[in-house]
């Protein structure tokens, strides 16, 4: 990413020791005031060692302890190969998982159609915009762990859906979290719950901010909401759809604290992250544990790879 | 917003409005039995939503004020006999270790928030305001750890922070939610992209050093900015759950997540008690989403499109 071909004059410079051409000052940037070479390197001293020591050196040992069958105590670590990902590939108990992750997938799906719909509702003029606005959003806000108890409640043999269901006459219900069939469509609705707010005033916020000229235009035209959907909303939002939907896979793939607080992973409801947690910190085996962060970063890195190409920043890159 | 900003809806004066809007709506949109389904449909929609949004959270705020006898009694739905009684709020304080959590999580967003915001507005200082070898290969290393989830790297992660010594301390927590937050350093880039250079260049002329220029003059000016990523960090610490519950699993050190999550245990089958240990957690959410709304609004907007 950094290393691509048209690199930039100043790590040319670097790397061929060139003396440097005299620079073409970028309008409205200060001079280059003599002597101030080592000053910004005193206010970025800090930050990248963060940067370095909480991410880049977490990287490189994730890499390197994949390769090992390390416990993550001894201290001695065994090289053992691709011997961990042939592991993740061949053994139907990890690679399982990733089934799990079809139902958050599905969740996420659901969950940007219905931003999509209930922010192209409220674009338009509504009697308590800001009320709807506010109770839609609100679930993205509160906390995780409060989120898995409310819907523990709300889930339970008796709860709150079941009574609402007896309400209206349905009775047989099933064990909603303790049904193997059923618990991972239910902790993948509760996310799409807990996140739906956040597409949604993403949206809205999009849609609003085409200048209201253009429905006016539109009006004049004879459009109907359709086309006025189409035609104005759909294109105006449609960088943040694609970067909604990249990140909604990502979070699919990733799926984590609502299955932990709620289930622990208990009757099939394990995902891949919970598995890549517990094989590290319950069963002791980093190595494995590790190779399996590899492949999810892989995975993800690929993603967004892929929707840095399908949506590429309008901005172009900033210097 | 603009949809709405010519004819302001107000709740205080529904009647002749809806009139007149009748009316005026007449001549323009011929089909009105269908317009009038699709504003039914409208409003169907938007109340099931609201209802969906609501529901699970109203059952959860009943309970917290029913006895033992009256949760195993009566169903989910029914109002609690006596709308004061408070005792599950006061045992879920008290027992629950609420007080820790809550004092924890006040402690690490503290010091955490402010530590991003210097560490966030140092590195935007440095690479808005200063053109130096290298700067092109700091940038591109602070957009690449942008793409590392970190819920990934913890396996790893977890192995520095022991050999930092900060496992099972608040500083673990405390250095995780300042040092990867990359997000900010963009917010504050993107902002102090729109503070003139002119300033820097006069407070220069009168001989103002660099880490002057930075303190007095960039720091006070990125104040907006800043609120943004209070707001979003002050979230976001609140809510986590994984970075505490992985780091700080010592009782005493129990941030409002991880006490919550403790709940599960000795009060399992108190749910009376569980559900108001909840509402005890999203009642200072709900309360800064009141007063703060436009600004949330706008710090997710300008911090999920980074």
């Amino acid at each position: 990413m950094v290393t691509v071909q048209g690199a930039s004059p100043a790590t040319r410079a670097v790397v061929t020791n060139h003396p440097r051409p005299p620079r073409t000052l970028r309008p409205g940037r200060p001079p280059k005031a003599t002597g101030s070479r080592v000053t910004p390197w005193l206010f970025l001293v800090v930050p990248l060692a963060f940067l370095i020591v909480l991410t880049y050196v977490p990287v490189a040992n994730m890499f390197w302890y994949s390769l090992t069958s390390w416990d993550g105590l001894e201290p001695e670590q065994e090289f053992v190969g691709i011997d961990n990902f042939v592991q993740i590939f061949t053994k139907p108990e990890i690679f399982q998982v990733f089934f799990v992750s079809l139902y958050y997938l599905v969740g996420a799906v659901a969950q940007l159609v219905l931003a999509l719909y209930l922010a192209t509702l409220l674009s338009f003029r509504t009697r308590f915009k800001n009320l709807f606005k506010g109770v839609i959003f609100f679930p993205y806000l509160i906390n995780g762990v409060a989120i898995g108890l409310v819907f523990l409640y709300f889930l339970r043999p008796g709860g709150t859906l079941d009574a609402l269901l007896a309400a209206v006459g349905v009775q047989d219900t099933p064990q909603w979290l303790g049904d193997p069939s059923f618990v991972n469509a239910s902790l993948a609705a509760t996310s799409v719950w807990r996140y739906m707010g956040l597409n949604f005033v993403l949206f809205l916020g999009a849609i609003q901010s085409v200048p209201s000229e253009q429905y006016e235009a539109a009006d004049l035209d004879g459009a109907n909401s359709w086309h006025k959907f189409r035609f104005i909303i759909l294109p105006s939002i449609r960088r943040i759809l694609g970067l909604s939907f990249i990140l909604a896979i990502a979070g699919a793939l990733s799926a984590f604290e609502m299955p932990y607080v709620m289930t622990g992973g208990a009757n099939g409801s394990e995902t891949f992250v919970i598995q890549t947690v517990n094989t590290a910190f319950k069963f002791s085996k980093v190595g494995l544990a590790s190779a399996m962060a590899v492949v999810l970063l892989l995975i993800v890195l690929i993603i967004t790879f892929v929707q840095r190409r399908v949506f590429p920043d309008e901005k172009g890159g900033e210097s | 917003m603009t949809a709405t900003a010519d004819r302001p809806v107000s709740a205080a004066t529904p009647e002749p409005r809806r009139a007149l809007r009748r009316t005026r709506r007449g001549p323009k949109r011929p089909q009105g039995a269908a317009a009038l389904t699709a504003t039914t449909i409208k409003y169907a929609s938007l109340i099931i939503a609201s209802l969906f949004a609501v529901v699970p959270l109203a059952t959860i705020f009943m309970l917290a004020f029913k006895t033992d006898r009256e949760q195993r009694t009566t169903g989910p739905l029914t109002p609690p006999s006596n709308w004061f009684n408070f005792d599950n709020f006061v045992v879920a304080f008290d027992q629950g270790g609420m007080v820790t959590g809550f004092l924890n999580t006040a402690i690490i967003l503290l010091v955490s928030v402010a530590g991003t915001i210097l560490i966030g507005t140092m590195s935007a200082y440095a690479l808005d305001r200063f053109r130096f070898r290298g700067r092109k290969l700091v940038m591109g290393l602070f957009l690449l750890a942008t793409l590392v989830p970190s819920v990934t790297t913890q396996v790893a992660t977890f192995q520095v922070v022991s050999a930092l010594e900060l496992f099972n301390t608040r500083g673990a927590a405390i250095l995780l939610f300042m040092g990867t937050d990359i997000v900010a350093i963009y917010i504050f880039l993107q902002f102090m992209q729109s503070i003139p250079v002119s300033l820097d260049e006069a407070a220069m002329l009168d001989g103002a050093n660099r880490f002057t220029i930075y303190w007095r003059i960039i720091l006070p000016l990125l104040k907006p900015a800043v609120a943004t990523v209070v707001i979003i960090k002050g979230i976001a610490i609140y809510n986590e759950f994984y970075i505490p519950f992985l780091y700080m699993p010592s009782q005493d050190l129990g941030v409002i997540s991880t006490s919550l999550f403790r709940f599960m245990g000795p009060f399992g089958a108190q749910w009376q008690i569980i559900a108001a240990g909840t509402i005890l957690v999203i009642i200072p959410t709900l309360v800064a989403f009141l007063f703060l709304q436009r600004y949330i609004y706008n710090g997710l907007t300008s911090g999920a499109t980074k």
